[in-house]
């Protein structure tokens, strides 16, 4: 078996989807209803994403409790956000509470 | 060192890949954590470090290490890597208007980078600015940033993977979720983008176990078409607004 050839065949199809939108470029003008919709992506797919990692952050089961740091970073990290809509103290206090959490509290 | 002649462009290549440093902290346990992997199944190291250098996209390149370790054929590997990376074809989708009026070689260059984290942080970056008024270094950046981070915490997975046990426990991808929030919050401004959220964060949670990341592609269309239906139902002041400048 040539595992170059699987991996580079990999890699053609990655970069394929990933750039054949853009490749179009200029031609390529979308309907007012496909811009209304992708006006929801960001916000669609960064919450899907992140979601699963801090509600469940070992698969599976919801770990809906004060002891999951995942869950209580992510809650400190949305009510920052929100009263002050500053990433980086969003970032800065998400992280530190996350870190505080998992290796102080729950020691 | 520099480009002396363009210190803006420098300026904008280093502050993308600023900016998404807290993802390079968030992205690094997995890299190490694939390298590892791959020097205990069938693949050699170099094929490992190939696999990041071209492939550059990390569920997918996991997913594959599984599947060539259980044997899979070449066509399922690769039928695979197309439905977990669907969700680029989003990405490249929300980000065409701002990249559109550029050479063909810088598009081919922006869409190789194109990962989740790649994606956010242009993102945040453009939305403030009409499109084609933002130079592509800031995406650039970003993209280069996150793409040497990949190959160096590959390399150290392939050569130092077993000195480095419970990285996972460490919870280091916290970083992506604390970055991740700090961009989506400010958006939800609206009912339609709240709406639109919460439907796909909670079906991405009760979806997680379908195969191939398909379940956080499902839960991404059911939120978008909640945002839409919200849309259509309460057409938005910037809607009207497009409408009166159409008449």
């Amino acid at each position: 078996m040539s595992y170059v050839a699987l991996i580079l065949g990999m890699a053609l199809i990655t970069w394929m989807i990933r750039a054949a939108v853009f490749v179009l470029g200029d031609r390529l003008v979308f309907p007012p209803l496909v811009r209304t919709a992708l006006g929801f992506v960001p916000v669609t797919v960064l919450t899907a994403l992140i979601v699963p990692m801090a509600v469940s952050p070992h698969g599976g089961g919801a770990e809906l409790t004060w002891r999951n740091p995942q869950l209580v970073g992510a809650l400190a990290a949305v009510a920052v956000s929100a009263l002050t809509r500053r990433p980086l103290l969003t970032i800065a206090v998400g992280l530190t509470v996350f870190f505080v959490w998992q290796g102080v509290v729950l020691k | 060192m520099t480009h002396p002649k363009h210190p803006a462009r420098f300026q904008e290549l280093t502050a993308g890949a600023r900016d998404i440093i807290p993802m390079m902290v968030g992205a690094a346990p997995f890299g190490v954590i694939f390298g590892t992997l791959v020097t205990s199944g069938p693949l050699h190291l170099w094929h490992g470090q190939l696999m990041s250098l071209v492939v550059f996209a990390g569920s997918a390149q996991f997913i594959a290490l599984g599947l060539i370790a259980g044997h899979a054929s070449f066509a399922v590997v690769w039928a695979t890597t197309l439905v977990v990376n669907l969700r680029h074809v989003l990405y490249s989708a929300t980000l065409a208007p701002y990249v559109s009026h550029l050479p063909l070689r810088w598009r081919l260059a922006l869409g190789g980078v194109l990962t989740d984290e790649v994606f956010a942080v242009a993102w945040a970056h453009y939305r403030h600015h009409p499109p084609g008024s933002v130079s592509p270094y800031y995406f650039l950046g970003a993209g280069l940033a996150m793409y040497f981070n990949w190959q160096v915490w590959t390399l150290a997975g392939l050569l130092f993977g077993a000195a480095f046990p419970g990285l996972q426990s460490l919870g280091l991808d916290f970083a992506m979720v604390a970055t991740f929030i700090a961009i989506v919050v400010p958006q939800l401004v609206a009912l339609r983008y709240f709406a639109a959220a919460v439907t796909a964060g909670a079906l991405a949670f009760f979806w997680q176990a379908w195969p191939y990341k398909l379940g956080l592609l499902a839960a991404v269309l059911a939120g978008v078409a909640v945002g839409v239906l919200l849309s259509l139902s309460h057409p938005s002041r910037s809607q009207r607004r497009t409408a009166g400048v159409a008449q």
